[in-house]
């Protein structure tokens, strides 16, 4: 048997994919890190005052220019709603609606302006928000401290404010809610979800809005309208409706600048544009054009009018604000300030001062930030970093020489005041070169890489596929089919490496990886093609029923709704797999004898076996209906009251309930591992005294014994216990790790020995006869102790001869037929019971519920492989799709019913501190155990896989009982020629093993494999889609994430197969010389 | 021969359709505020009561498998109550069949119930009207080769449409189209009674087409 090549060509394969989701993942995903530093007043970055130029009291960094400010912000207004075009004749819906602004700015050209705001991409509200708050460029995950909830840890305007302060009020999307808790001084949060709704927030607003500016107990009024996004999203920018809104908002202004005083800035901005179909989310033209519009009734601006509206990005307004408002710069901005609000009402001399000084803060703040982040990361390029460091220095410089020179109060030349004007732009050249650079790293999609990500998953699902067909022929070289590829690849990595060494450029290793791997298909196809064997008409149509459910699967991720609702699909899909199977058998006649005796001929009936298979249909189905009752919540399903077993026992309030849960909890526990048990002693292998077996028959009681102890300290009350309360907290790390250390034990146990195995040896023992005598039988006593002996012995011998007449002295193995599965069983059971500990305690039922499943798919699998075997397969070492699909679809399923949803709100982040009560030292520790808990069922079912190979010959000893039974009936004579080989069919033609295991593997890569292609293309096809963020980009991870783990276990699974066999191999070695 | 009960056969679906299409049209005109979609239960059982009716009487006047031997009236009427039970039976578990497949267990038991007698009223009520209250026959005809006649064809197209077009019914559940259509169990219903009416239109067209190749053993 060869083992190695079969585990390398796996291993080989999923590197495959994963090199793929790696490329994918670098184009995708965007990844920045949070940093929890703040500014604060005391910063040293505060220049030393001008000349003339003290710093007020109150204030820091710069004094404050406004003491009050409104933004308003317009969810999704485009640049294109807020100019006016007086020339148009004809306007379409959207178009000069805000005509107020357009006014404003032309009757008071000093007091108010309209930009063009540029946007960040992703241009999703949530992420905008953070944009327009902390002055950073967030990107769809920013790896912080915190992923439980959505709350900013990083430093961001709010929390200056506050912490200087200043009243912060908020009215309008409750996004904000979310994103900083309590930190404002009021809020009027209202529901932002229903995109259909187009009212309630606005109305809302406007219902407090003027009082609340009337009642002056603010600082910071901000105001968030959703109404024209979600008129967007509802009927498009083109439309009547859109007309009435922006209509609306223009009367909202024109009333709000009545009641605002006069030293009060107003700011009017759109967080995003849209698209012609009112969509947003991605990084285009009309998506990130939105508008800002600034107004006060006190002069802002100088007397230079410019011809178009600017453009400024979107991150610029958080340094001008907070200096405007006088608060630190947040830690992490990389926004330039707007010079021109710095001009003020005073001479042009000291308006350009105070700009410089605006500058100077500003660009020593970013080069604070841009030192700190390359400590903490390694993802800007040094370069880079290193040439605007020599930027900054030389501009500071310049700076400092120029306060000398004003210090000794040198009049205010000409010369003096072109070095002012170019040292401003040397700051401004340093501000702008900076972002850039931050925006080149963070912000940026990479179409190419995500094309060539999916193009090399697609590519590896293609060739599981074809190496599943190949390894069912006898033929398969692994030299040519592995050893080539695998060669190949090496050499393209050497070659890049090399070529990497010799420019000297920074090593991109997703690069790398991914053009070896590419190489390395290239070369699989290259050798494999025209090889491939005629399958006939026949056996294709045997793949219409799984691939088509599968496809139907695939097409499901590319709905937003039935992405959220695949809680259902998944069992949906499974149960309608299920009945098709069984109404297919039907359909060929397979349920029902065909003599059926004394009856009308036109009559049919069903055999035993055929009850059996309807039981168990109805086993599974019910299996699959109630583990829907363990389903977790996401936020998109309205009315959804997440599954009360999820909480834990502690919560319940009720002492009756809680005792009664627990009990139940126990029970099912207690059922699982008695089951276990069972299952083994009907198979013989809890017979030999080998550490395995005494392990389960041991071990297995004293693990569930531990976790219900650890339930029943975890389940009480934390003050009721009083004076133990020590003895409970040492409980609390004590059981879990002993658990932890425990099943790890076993584990290792299986390794070791896996053969459980009971041999009873019936040969003939070659010892002395009777034990020999010394000198005569003297007295009775001798007599006695002879006489006994010699007659057992002749009774043996007559025995023995008696026997040889049909059969010869045997070896006697029990538990030889499903020792593969024993194993594989036992292993399980071990991972089952220490996956359920990571879960809260009354998720053992689903995980009951997950062993019950598992066992009546596996059984109707093999119920129906066996009746339509002939029609379609002649081998029954092939494991069908549709055997291999269904597992799949279960392990998806049961992805959901251990309460798991593919959103970070939903993952059970307590799993981290099952058995550590303090924090951790390391990250990679909490990290397994979240995603074992998370994780559990991928786990289980690709562990399980081999089982779908061998439970076919686990069963074949009801069936060959029967047919013997039958025999029996009709003739008594031949009836001693068939035992039950069982398992051991497997290892009498071992090179067909080894390539069923190989084909068993590929074929579960590929179902796994075609299902990650889709989530990867719906994310990318659908990347400006409304939910991207929330909804395809999360399932996408999750699904990676699954997939990686799943393999990986499949891995360990055939591995743990192939060990037994080792084992085997070495326990029949032992046999022969006895 | 066979052309002609080809024709009785479309004859008798036409009227099956039409019968369909009249639940929809007459209601209307008697009932106030009906809809098919703003008052579905009614018009589900009126589909049903409609449906069973014009199968009953069809299958009076075309007697499709005509036995050879006298019955007497206690044999009709023991045989009438056999296939009430019968339909009850298949009422319950075509009703256990759709919440297994994840229709909720307590609310809406009403509608699902009605759904459940709808889907029999299609499948279950054909069987019983052909073959009569006999497990092995139907068990029987609905394998490979177990039709008998264009009667037991036309009875295997339109039990598997309507099966398949309630399966299809499901997809659009979870979608956020807010459309009135989309409440449990209407989008579902519907999609059984557009299978059926497509199965009644394709058997007779399929049988027309393949009535070379089909050849019926005799009982």
């Amino acid at each position: 048997m060869q083992r190695w090549p079969v585990l390398l060509f796996l291993a080989w394969a999923c590197f495959l994919f994963f090199s793929g989701i790696g490329l994918f993942t670098s184009g995708f995903l965007l990844m920045r890190i949070e940093l929890t530093n703040r500014s604060s007043c005391s910063d040293p970055l505060a220049a030393p005052a001008w000349a003339g130029q003290g710093v007020a009291p109150g204030a820091c960094w710069m004094p404050q220019r406004v003491t009050k400010a409104v933004l308003l912000i317009i969810d999704a207004l485009t640049f294109e709603f807020a100019r006016f075009d007086p020339a148009k004749a004809q306007p379409r819906p959207y178009e000069n609606k805000l005509g107020f602004l357009h006014q404003l700015a032309g009757s008071q050209p000093r007091h108010a302006r309209l930009y063009r705001f540029r946007a960040d991409p992703p241009t999703t509200t949530m992420q905008r928000i953070k944009g327009i708050t902390t002055g950073s460029l967030p990107t769809f995950i920013d790896v912080g401290s915190n992923f439980a909830s959505y709350a900013i840890e990083e430093d961001n305007l709010l929390g200056q404010l506050v912490e200087n302060g200043r009243r912060v009020v908020f009215m309008g999307d409750d996004t904000w809610d979310g994103l900083f808790p309590q930190k404002f001084f009021r809020s009027y949060f209202f529901p932002s979800f229903n995109v259909k709704d187009l009212h309630t927030v606005d109305d809302g607003i406007l219902q407090h809005l003027y009082t609340t500016v009337d009642g002056g107990e603010w600082d910071l009024l901000i105001a968030h309208f959703l109404g024209v996004d979600h008129c967007g999203h509802k009927h498009g920018p083109d439309h009547p409706e859109m007309a009435k809104k922006l209509t609306q908002m223009n009367e909202m202004l024109r009333s709000l600048v009545d009641h605002l005083a006069n030293d009060t800035l107003l700011l009017v901005a759109g967080d995003h544009g849209m698209t012609e179909t009112g969509d947003h989310g991605g990084d285009s033209e009309k998506e990130v054009n939105a508008a800002l519009f600034v107004y006060s009734k006190t002069p802002l601006f100088g007397a230079h009018l410019p011809k178009e509206p600017e453009t400024i990005p979107q991150v610029n307004l958080v340094p001008t604000l907070a200096l405007l408002l006088g608060v630190p710069i947040p830690y992490s901005n990389i926004g330039e300030v707007m010079a021109e609000l710095f001009s003020g009402d005073g001479g042009a001399g000291l308006a350009a001062f105070s700009q410089l000084l605006a500058y100077r803060i500003n660009a020593g703040q970013v080069d604070r930030f841009l030192h700190s982040y390359s400590l903490a990361a390694q993802d800007l390029p040094a370069e880079r970093l290193r040439y605007l460091r020599e930027l900054f220095s030389a501009a500071l410089e310049e700076h400092d020489r120029l306060l000398v020179q004003v210090r000794e109060g040198l009049p205010a030349s000409p010369k003096q005041e072109a070095r002012l004007g170019q040292l401003v732009g040397r700051f401004q050249h340093y501000l702008r070169e900076a972002r850039a650079m931050c925006m080149e790293s963070w912000a940026r999609f990479h179409p190419l890489r995500m094309v060539a990500g999916c193009a090399l998953i697609a590519a590896s699902c293609l060739l599981c596929c074809v190496a599943s067909e190949l390894a069912a022929a006898l033929d398969f070289s692994y030299r040519s089919r592995l050893l080539y590829p695998l060669l190949w690849g090496l050499a393209v990595a050497a070659v890049l490496g090399l070529a990497h060494l010799l420019t000297r450029e920074g090593l991109d290793l997703i690069l790398v990886v991914s053009w070896s791997a590419a190489a390395s298909q290239l070369a699989f196809f290259w050798h494999s093609w025209g090889r491939r064997p005629r399958r006939r008409l026949r056996a294709w149509q045997g793949l219409v029923l799984p691939m088509g459910i599968l496809f139907i699967r695939c097409c499901a991720m590319f709905s937003d709704s039935f992405v959220v609702a695949e809680a259902r699909v998944a069992p949906f899909l499974l149960a309608s797999l299920a009945i098709l199977l069984v109404g297919k058998v039907h359909w060929h006649g397979r349920l029902t004898t065909l003599e059926a005796p004394k009856q009308s001929p036109g009559t049919a009936f069903y055999q035993k076996e055929s009850w059996r298979l309807l039981c168990l249909l109805a086993v599974l189905l019910t299996c699959l209906r109630l583990s829907g009752l363990f389903h977790q919540c996401r936020e998109e399903i309205p009315h959804c009251q997440p599954s009360p077993f999820l909480a834990p026992l502690s919560s319940l309030q009720s002492t009756q309930a809680k005792n009664l849960f627990y009990l139940l909890c126990v029970v099912s526990l207690a059922g699982l591992v008695y089951a276990v048990r069972c299952w083994l002693r009907h198979y013989g292998n809890l017979n030999s005294a080998s550490p395995l077996v005494l392990f389960v028959r041991w071990a297995f009681p004293l693990l569930a014994v531990w976790i219900a102890c650890y339930w029943a300290v975890t389940s009480g009350a934390e003050d009721t216990l009083g004076k133990l309360q020590e003895l409970v907290q040492v409980a609390l790390v004590g059981f879990p790790q002993a658990i932890y250390g425990l099943a790890s034990l076993g584990l290792l146990l299986v390794l070791w020995t896996p053969v459980t195995v009971f041999v009873k040896d019936s040969r003939e023992s070659v010892g002395p006869i009777v034990t020999p005598y010394q000198g005569a039988p003297s007295s009775q006593a001798d007599l006695q102790h002879v006489i006994p002996q010699i007659y057992r012995r002749m009774q043996e011998s007559l025995k023995t001869q008696l026997d040889r007449g049909h059969r010869r002295a045997t070896l006697a193995a029990y538990g030889l037929g499903s020792v593969y599965s024993a194993a594989l069983v036992i292993v399980l059971t071990l991972l089952g019971l220490l996956l359920l500990t990571l879960h809260s305690e009354r998720m053992s039922l689903a995980f009951l519920l997950l062993f019950l499943e598992g066992f009546a798919l596996l059984h109707h699998l093999e119920a129906c492989s066996v009746t339509l075997v002939s029609l379609f397969l002649s081998e029954p070492f092939v494991v069908p799709w549709y055997a291999v699909t269904a597992w799949v679809f279960a392990a998806t399923q049961f992805f959901y019913s251990t309460g798991h949803q593919p959103i970070f709100p939903a993952i059970h982040w307590h799993a981290a501190f099952v058995g550590f009560q303090e924090s951790h030292s390391t990250h990679l520790l909490p990290a397994v155990l979240v995603g074992a808990n998370t994780f559990a069922s991928h786990i289980l079912f690709a562990v399980g896989c081999p089982l779908l190979l061998l439970w076919p010959f686990v069963c074949e000893v009801p069936n060959s009982q029967r047919r013997k039974l039958k025999k029996e009936l009709r003739e008594e004579v031949q009836e001693e020629e068939e035992e039950p080989m069982m398992e051991m069919r497997l290892r009498e033609s071992p090179e067909r093993f080894s390539a069923a295991l190989l084909q068993l593997g590929l074929k579960y890569l590929f179902v796994l494999g075609v299902q990650l292609l889709a989530c990867v293309w719906a994310a990318m096809i659908l990347r400006r889609h409304l939910m991207v963020w929330k909804v395809f980009a999360p399932k996408f991870l999750f699904e990676a994430l699954g997939f990686m783990v799943s393999s990986i276990c499949l891995l360990l699974g055939i591995f743990l197969v192939m060990r037994v066999d080792c084992a085997v191999s070495a326990w029949f070695e032992q046999l022969q010389p006895r | 021969m066979k052309d002609t009960e080809i024709k009785r056969l479309l004859c008798a679906h036409v009227i099956s359709v039409l019968s369909i299409i009249l639940t929809t049209i007459v209601p209307p005109l008697f009932l106030e505020n009906f809809s098919v979609l703003g008052t579905h239960l009614i018009w589900l059982c009126i589909c049903s009561i409609c449906v069973t009716t014009v199968n009953i009487i069809l299958y009076i006047i075309l007697k499709p498998n005509p036995s050879s031997k006298r019955i007497s009236f206690a044999h009709k009427v023991t045989r009438f109550l056999k296939c009430c039970v019968f339909f009850f039976i298949s009422c319950i578990l075509f009703h256990g069949i759709i919440v297994l497949y994840g229709a909720p267990l307590v609310e809406s038991v009403l509608e699902t119930f009605l759904f459940a007698v709808l889907l029999s009223t299609f499948t279950t009520l054909h069987c019983l009207c052909m073959l009569g209250p006999n497990i092995q026959a139907w068990i029987k005809v609905f394998s490979k080769n177990g039709a008998m006649s264009i009667w037991d064809n036309s009875l295997q197209i339109t039990t598997m449409c309507t099966i398949v077009g309630a399966w299809f019914g499901a997809f659009p559940i979870p979608l956020d189209w807010d459309r009135p259509w989309q409440i449990w169990p209407i989008s579902c219903s519907l999609g059984a009674t557009f299978g059926y009416v497509a199965g009644l239109i394709i058997a007779p067209l399929w049988i027309y087409w393949n009535r070379k190749q089909l050849t019926y053993k005799s009982r």
